[in-house]
C-alpha cells in the first residue's frame, strides 16, 4: 500500500511526473501532486462530480479513478480551458448567464458540458439535461447552468 | 453590458449601474481554475478527528498506536467550553467541550485529534486508535426526550428542555372562544444537513516573526471566528488574522463556530508550524450542523368569513447536543415563535416555543432558518381552512393578507410596505388557475394526478442589532462598517465586513459605488474577508448583506462623494451645488470644464496644501449601517404530476412572484430566488437525515442523503414587484433565503392539491415517496 509508483499525468499538454501510492485518487494528485488546485473536490464518492475532468476525451470523476490508471493518458482540467486570454465559450456562457455563484462546483459542470458536448455536439436539450443532472449545485438552481450550456453549445456548434 | 437571455431592466438602464443585470466581477477567476478555497493550500500537519461512533456513552479510554500523536481532551488545558448564551426565555447554558470530554452525546461528535504530515497518515493512524466507550441510552427525537422517563443529556438542563418562549396576547382566550370554528394541523418537519458542495475545512500557519496565525477556514463570519476562537483558547485577538478566502457555499452551516476550528488554531500555536483539516462528505453529514428537526401544532380560529382571528402554536425544536454559537439553540425555536403569523392580518396569537436537547447533531442555522417550517405548516393551515369553509385557497389568502402597512404584528414586528396581495394575484394570474384546473380535470379522468400549490409569504431581512437583542443574545450582530476608498491611482477600494461567499456581493456593491462617485464598477474592488484588511462585521447571514452592508456602502459613498465635490470645487473654481459627477470626470455643470476623478483623488493626497486647511487629507470614508429591517414577500406556485402508484411527484412548474424592494442586479437577484427555491424542493420531496433508533445514522453519503439536480428541478417562472423599503436606505431588502422558504409549502400544498380525490393528507417534509405511498396505503385500508 505504501509503496509508491513513478507516473507522468499529462494535465493540459504538460508533463508532470509524480511518484504517488496506487491508492491516491486523481483528484488528490492532480491537486497536490501537481499543484492544479482548480479541480475542487466535493464528495470523494462519486455524486457530485465536482472533481470532473476529461481524461482522453471522455469526462470522469477523478476521485474515482487512480492516479496510476490515469498514466500517460491526456488529461483536461478547468486550467486548460481558456486559449491564452480568450476564455472557452462554455466559460464566457457561464460568465454571461450567470451559471455560477459560489464557484465551487463550476469547474466540474464545465469539464462535463464540455467533454460531452465535444463528443456529442448534437446533444438534443432533454439529454443535455439528462447529462448536467451527473453534478451537484447548490447555489443556482440549475437554471442558469442549463441556460449557459445551451448558449455555449450553439456557440461551439458555430465553429 | 446586460446579460443576454434577460429582459432589461427598466429602471435606470443607461443611466444608473443599480438596477442592471452586469456580469459579475467574481466571476474571471471561478471559471477558470483560479479561484483560492481553503483546501487548496499545502500544509506541514493534517489534522484526522476521531469521532465518537456511539450517540451516548462514557468515554473511557483513547489508546493511540506508539508514537503517533493524538490529541484529547487531556492535552487542551485551560481552554474554555464554548459556551454561547441567551438572557431571556429560562435559557439553560450548557457548555459543548472542544474536544469531548468524559461524555459523548452524539454519533459524530470529536473526541480527539490525530497529527500526521500527510491526511493519508493520519487516516491511517486514526483507524489504528482504539477508542472505548461505555455506551448508554441515546435519545433521539425531541418528542422522546420530553418524556418524563428520557435519559438526560445534560445535567444543566432537566427534562432537556434548553429554553422556553411563552407569548399570549391580551385578548387571545376572548377572540378563541369566540370563533366560529378552529382548525389544526400537526406538522412534521423531518432533519436537514446545509450541505455546501465544499464542506467545512480549515488551515492554521503559525508565523515565528510575529508569532501570530494567520487561519483560513471556510466560514460565513470571519472576525467572529477570530473573536470565539481567542475567547476560548484566551489569546489576544491581534495575534490572530482569521481569512475567509473563496468560501464553496455556506447557506448558514458555516456561520457558526466550530469546533474543530479551535483544534486547528490551538495546534499551530503549540507546534509552531502549519496545521490543516479538511473534511470528508461523511463528516459533513453526520457532524458539522443539522437543522429544522421541527414538530409544529399550529391552530387558527377563523370568522364566519373565513377571516384568520387567532393562531395557537406549540413548537417543538430538536436543537441536537448542544447550544450552537454565536446565535444559540434559540434560532430556530424563538424565530419561528416571532414570526409564525406570517403574512397574515391576524392580532391574536399564543405560543409555546421549546428547544429541545437530543443525542444528534448540533441544529444551527440552515438559510431560511425555521421559516420554511413555518411557512409549510400555517400554508397547509390555509389550505385546510379553506377546504373546510369550501372557498379556494385563492380566496382565504385574498381574505387574510395584509394589506395595510406599516403593520404591527402580534409580537410587536413592523412590517415595512410590501405588496403581499399584488404578489399573490401576479402568481395566480401568470399560473392562468382556470385553465389549469380545467387541465387538472382531463388529467384525473386519464387517471393522473396533477396538484397546484400556493405558498405565500413575507420574509423578514436586514435584521439590525435590535432584532437580535429581543433575542436576549449575549452575542448581538446587525450592524456593518464599510471603509471606502479612493486611492492616489484613482481606483476604488471598499473594505467591507460582511463576507459573502457567492451572493455577488462584489458586484452589487460596486454597482451602488459607481452610482455615487461616478466611476465604473469594473475600477472598484471590494475587500472581504480577511480580519487584517476588513473593518469588524458580522459575516454574510440571514439576508443581511445587501441591506446592511448596502446600506453602510451607500453612506461611505455619498461621503466620498461630498469630499470629491469639494475638492473639485476648490481646483475648478466653482460652487459645489455646479460639480457633477459622472464618467469618471467632475465636471462644472453648464460648461466645458472638467477634471478626472483619478486627478482629484491624486490631489487629495499630494496636494493638499492647496486646499488651506479646509479639506482633510486623504480619500477614505467610513460608513455605519444598523437598519431597523425590513420584509421581504413572495407568492410561489408549484404543479405537480403524483404518480399515486409509486408515490413519485414531478414538479411540472415553478413560479414566483416577489417583491424584494428595489433590486440593484436583476441577474443576481434571480439567482439568488432560483438557488432558494432548489432547496426549498429538495426541503420538500428529497432531503432527509435520518437517524436510526440507536443514534446511528443512515443517510451518510449523498447517495442517501439527496440533493436535488438538474433533473429535479423545473423551469422556474420569475415575476418581480419593486415596492421601495422605507427601512433601507438603499430601498433594498434582502431575498437570499425567500426561495426556500417558499417553496416547501408550495410543493407540499400541490401534492395534497394532486391527492385530494384520495382524501389523503399529507402534512410532513419531505414528502418522500414512501411517505405518499403509506397515506395512500393507509386510506386504502380503512376504506
Amino acid at each position: 500500500m505504501r509503496e509508491k509508483a513513478a507516473i507522468t499525468l499529462t494535465i493540459n499538454g504538460r508533463d508532470h511526473p509524480i511518484s504517488v501510492e496506487a491508492r491516491r485518487t486523481l483528484a488528490d494528485a492532480i491537486r497536490e501532486d501537481c499543484g492544479q488546485t482548480g479541480t475542487h473536490i466535493g464528495c470523494e464518492h462519486g455524486i457530485c462530480g465536482a472533481c470532473t475532468v476529461i481524461v482522453d476525451d471522455e469526462p470522469v470523476r477523478s476521485c474515482l479513478m487512480f492516479a496510476v490508471q490515469a498514466d500517460g493518458k491526456k488529461i483536461r482540467t478547468v486550467e486548460g480551458l481558456a486559449d491564452g486570454e480568450k476564455l472557452h465559450p462554455m466559460q464566457q456562457a457561464f460568465m454571461d448567464h450567470h451559471g455560477l455563484q459560489c464557484g465551487f462546483c463550476t469547474p466540474g459542470f464545465l469539464m462535463l458540458a464540455v467533454g460531452v458536448l465535444e463528443r456529442e455536439p448534437d446533444i438534443s436539450d432533454e439529454d443535455l439535461v439528462d447529462v448536467l443532472s451527473s453534478n451537484l449545485c447548490r447555489c443556482t438552481g440549475y437554471q442558469n447552468i442549463i441556460k449557459a450550456v445551451r448558449a455555449a453549445a450553439k456557440e461551439m456548434r458555430g465553429k | 453590458m446586460s446579460a443576454p437571455g434577460r429582459k432589461q431592466a427598466t429602471k435606470g438602464s443607461g443611466l444608473t449601474w443599480v438596477g442592471r443585470s452586469i456580469r459579475r466581477l467574481e466571476d474571471p477567476a471561478l471559471i477558470t481554475g483560479q479561484g483560492r478555497f481553503t483546501a487548496d493550500s499545502p500544509a506541514a500537519h493534517w489534522v484526522r478527528f476521531i469521532r465518537s461512533p456511539v450517540a451516548a456513552g462514557q468515554l473511557a479510554k483513547i489508546s493511540p498506536p506508539e508514537g503517533a500523536m493524538v490529541i484529547t481532551a487531556a492535552d487542551l488545558k485551560g481552554v474554555k467550553k464554548i459556551t454561547p448564551m441567551l438572557h431571556k426565555f429560562s435559557y439553560k447554558p450548557v457548555g459543548q467541550p472542544v474536544l469531548a470530554e468524559g461524555v459523548v452525546r452524539f454519533v459524530g461528535e470529536p473526541v480527539a485529534a490525530v497529527v500526521a504530515a500527510s491526511e493519508e497518515d493520519a487516516e491511517d493512524i486514526a483507524d489504528q486508535v482504539d477508542v472505548s466507550i461505555d455506551e448508554t441510552t441515546p435519545v433521539t427525537d425531541a418528542q422522546a426526550a420530553l418524556e418524563a422517563s428520557a435519559p438526560q443529556v445534560h445535567a444543566e438542563a432537566p427534562g432537556n428542555v434548553i429554553l422556553e418562549g411563552k407569548v399570549k396576547t391580551p385578548d387571545f382566550d376572548a377572540i378563541w372562544n369566540g370563533a366560529h370554528r378552529t382548525i389544526r394541523i400537526d406538522a412534521r418537519s423531518r432533519r436537514q444537513n446545509a450541505t455546501p458542495l465544499e464542506a467545512r475545512g480549515g488551515h492554521a500557519a503559525y508565523d515565528p516573526s510575529t508569532g501570530r496565525v494567520t487561519f483560513t477556514c471556510t466560514t460565513q463570519m470571519p472576525h467572529l471566528t477570530r473573536t470565539a476562537i481567542c475567547d476560548v483558547l484566551g489569546f489576544p485577538e491581534s495575534d490572530l488574522r482569521v481569512i475567509a478566502p473563496d468560501v464553496g457555499g455556506g447557506f448558514g452551516q458555516k456561520m457558526s463556530l466550530c469546533a474543530e476550528y479551535i483544534v486547528l488554531v490551538w495546534l499551530a500555536r503549540k507546534l509552531k508550524s502549519s496545521v490543516a483539516w479538511t473534511e470528508d462528505r461523511r463528516e459533513n453529514l453526520i457532524a458539522s450542523f443539522h437543522s429544522r428537526d421541527q414538530y409544529i401544532t399550529l391552530e387558527g380560529a377563523f370568522g364566519k368569513n373565513a377571516r384568520l382571528l387567532a393562531l395557537k402554536a406549540d413548537i417543538v425544536c430538536n436543537i441536537g447536543a448542544y447550544s450552537c454559537f454565536p446565535t444559540t439553540c434559540g434560532v430556530e425555536p424563538l424565530m419561528a415563535m416571532a414570526e409564525m403569523p406570517g403574512p397574515y392580518d391576524v392580532q391574536q396569537y399564543q405560543c409555546l416555543a421549546r428547544g429541545v436537547i437530543t443525542n444528534t447533531c448540533t441544529m444551527a442555522p440552515y438559510r431560511g432558518v425555521s421559516r420554511p417550517v413555518i411557512t409549510f405548516t400555517l400554508e397547509r393551515l390555509m389550505d385546510k381552512a379553506a377546504r373546510a369553509f369550501a372557498i379556494d385557497p385563492v380566496d382565504i389568502r385574498r381574505r387574510n393578507l395584509i394589506d395595510k402597512f406599516p403593520y404591527k404584528s402580534a409580537m410587536g414586528l413592523e412590517y415595512d410596505d410590501g405588496s403581499y396581495k399584488e404578489t399573490l394575484e401576479m402568481a395566480v394570474k401568470a399560473a392562468d388557475l382556470p385553465a389549469f384546473r380545467k387541465r387538472q380535470k382531463e388529467a384525473l379522468a386519464k387517471g393522473r394526478h396533477l396538484g397546484i400549490g400556493i405558498a405565500t409569504f413575507s420574509e423578514r431581512t436586514g435584521y439590525g442589532s435590535p432584532a437580535f437583542a429581543a433575542r436576549g443574545m449575549e452575542i448581538t450582530p446587525g450592524w456593518e462598517t464599510v471603509i471606502l476608498t479612493v486611492d492616489p491611482s484613482g481606483f476604488v477600494e471598499a473594505r467591507i465586513g460582511s463576507s459573502p461567499h457567492g451572493q455577488g456581493l462584489r458586484t452589487t456593491l460596486a454597482q451602488i459605488i459607481a452610482d455615487e462617485i461616478g466611476v465604473t464598477p469594473e475600477m472598484i474592488k471590494v475587500v472581504h474577508g480577511d480580519t487584517d484588511r476588513a473593518p469588524y462585521g458580522w459575516g454574510t447571514f440571514a439576508s443581511r448583506s445587501l441591506v446592511i452592508s448596502g446600506g453602510a456602502t451607500l453612506i461611505a459613498a455619498r461621503k466620498v462623494r461630498a469630499k470629491l465635490i469639494k475638492i473639485a470645487s476648490h481646483v475648478l473654481e466653482a460652487a459645489a451645488g455646479d460639480i457633477v459627477l459622472a464618467d469618471g470626470l467632475a465636471k462644472v455643470a453648464g460648461t466645458d470644464r472638467t477634471i478626472p476623478i483619478a486627478k482629484l483623488a491624486r490631489e487629495a493626497y499630494t496636494q493638499t496644501h492647496r486646499f488651506k486647511g479646509e479639506i482633510e487629507p486623504g480619500l477614505t470614508e467610513t460608513g455605519h449601517y444598523d437598519p431597523p429591517g425590513t420584509f421581504s414577500n413572495a407568492c410561489h406556485i408549484a404543479i405537480v404530476d403524483v404518480d399515486v402508484e409509486t408515490g413519485h411527484v414531478k414538479l411540472e412548474k415553478f413560479l414566483v412572484a416577489e417583491d424584494a424592494g428595489r433590486i440593484i442586479n436583476p441577474m443576481i437577484a434571480d439567482g439568488q430566488v432560483h438557488g432558494g427555491i432548489a432547496q426549498g424542493i429538495g426541503n420538500a420531496l428529497l432531503e432527509e437525515i435520518i437517524y436510526d433508533d440507536s443514534g446511528g445514522i443512515l443517510t451518510a453519503t449523498l447517495a442517501d442523503y439527496l440533493a436535488p439536480t438538474a433533473h429535479e428541478i423545473p423551469p422556474i417562472e420569475l415575476h418581480h414587484m419593486e415596492t421601495p423599503s422605507p427601512n433601507s436606505i438603499t430601498m433594498a431588502k434582502g431575498l437570499g433565503e425567500g426561495g426556500c422558504i417558499g417553496a416547501p409549502a408550495a410543493v407540499i400544498n400541490a401534492i395534497n392539491d394532486a391527492l385530494s380525490p384520495f382524501g389523503v393528507e399529507i402534512d410532513e417534509m419531505p414528502a418522500t415517496p414512501q411517505r405518499i405511498r403509506a397515506a395512500l396505503r393507509a386510506k386504502e385500508k380503512a376504506a
